[in-house]
């Protein structure tokens, strides 16, 4: 199965690889796994009292499909608010990396990433 | 026939191995092309589709995890296609720091030793939650087969783990 030339891109040049302290109050952080590849993605997203995404970064453990998914998502979350950023579909994420059917989860895998860390900013805000 | 039927055994988690084997070898038997040598093409069609179906409920029913899924499926939990993500944040931290202590282990010096103990400890912690799993599955309510399908998903991380250090192991050996 080849790879689109987007997905090869973010996988060769994955932007924002990292990790902040998941300590600090503005930083809400999203762990997901997809059990059927054994993927584990992290994303923690920097946000400001405004509830505005500052900076993004990822850690994932995986196929080429879910560097690309997470490393785009970094990219797109950058600027929004959170709830923009919760706006964000799979089939978003899927179609502008070409990805075929087989690797739909991994966009999804990205999708709950968002949610995820949104969930977490909530609770650490409550 | 369900997978346990055709191996005429329980059906329960906590299945004899050997015993599974030998019922194996023996329904194979029956199968065998030398043994309808005079059948019909049709009759030679059906026991090549039965010989599948016993080669496929092997399969499951050998391994534990797979087992414990059938177990579930046949009780109405079906997970073979679900892209259901797993969002345990510290069973999640964990895996990643695996994942982390994996990529250490590649650029030591003493790589093969780290290695072998990394596989003890994932070993061992496979068998506590293939425990844990048996106990949530042999208590048959809803509550204890959905704990059972989770604890089966986290068993997924564990299993694939255990495939990359066997092949980091494989290329250790080789150099």
């Amino acid at each position: 199965m080849a790879y689109s030339d987007k997905v090869i891109d973010h996988y060769e040049n994955p932007r924002n690889v990292g990790s902040f302290d998941k300590n600090d109050p503005n930083i809400a952080t999203g762990m997901v796994g997809a059990p059927a590849c054994g993927d584990v993605m992290k994303l923690q997203l920097k946000v400001t009292d405004e509830g505005v995404i500052e900076d993004a970064k990822f850690k994932t453990y995986g196929c080429g499909s879910a560097i690309a998914s997470s490393s785009l998502v970094t990219e797109w979350v950058k600027g929004k608010t959170l709830d923009e950023a919760a706006e964000i579909k799979n089939t978003d994420i899927s179609q502008e990396l070409a990805l075929p059917p087989v690797k739909i989860h991994c966009s999804i895998l990205a999708e709950d990433a968002i949610k995820a860390a949104i969930a977490d900013y909530k609770e650490k805000k409550a | 026939m369900n997978y346990f039927e055709l191996f005429d055994c329980p059906v329960s988690f906590d299945l004899d191995k050997s015993e599974l084997t030998q019922r194996y070898h023996s329904l194979q038997k029956q199968c065998h092309p030398d043994k309808h040598a005079n059948a019909s093409e049709q009759e030679k069609l059906a026991i090549v589709q039965k010989a599948a179906q016993i080669n496929d409920a092997f399969d499951t029913l050998k391994t534990p995890i797979k087992r414990a899924e059938y177990m579930l499926q046949l009780r109405g939990i079906d997970m073979q296609h679900e892209t259901k993500t797993l969002q345990d944040p510290m069973f999640l931290m964990q895996q990643m720091e695996y994942r982390e202590r994996l990529e250490d282990i590649k650029t030591s010096d003493n790589a093969l030793d780290e290695l072998m103990a990394f596989e003890d400890d994932v070993a061992t912690e496979r068998k506590a939650m293939l425990k844990q799993l048996q106990t949530q599955i042999e208590q048959l309510t809803e509550q204890a087969d959905l704990a059972a399908a989770d604890q089966i998903r986290k068993l997924k991380f564990i299993e694939k783990l255990q495939q990359e250090l066997s092949r980091l192991e494989d290329e250790l050996v080789e150099y």
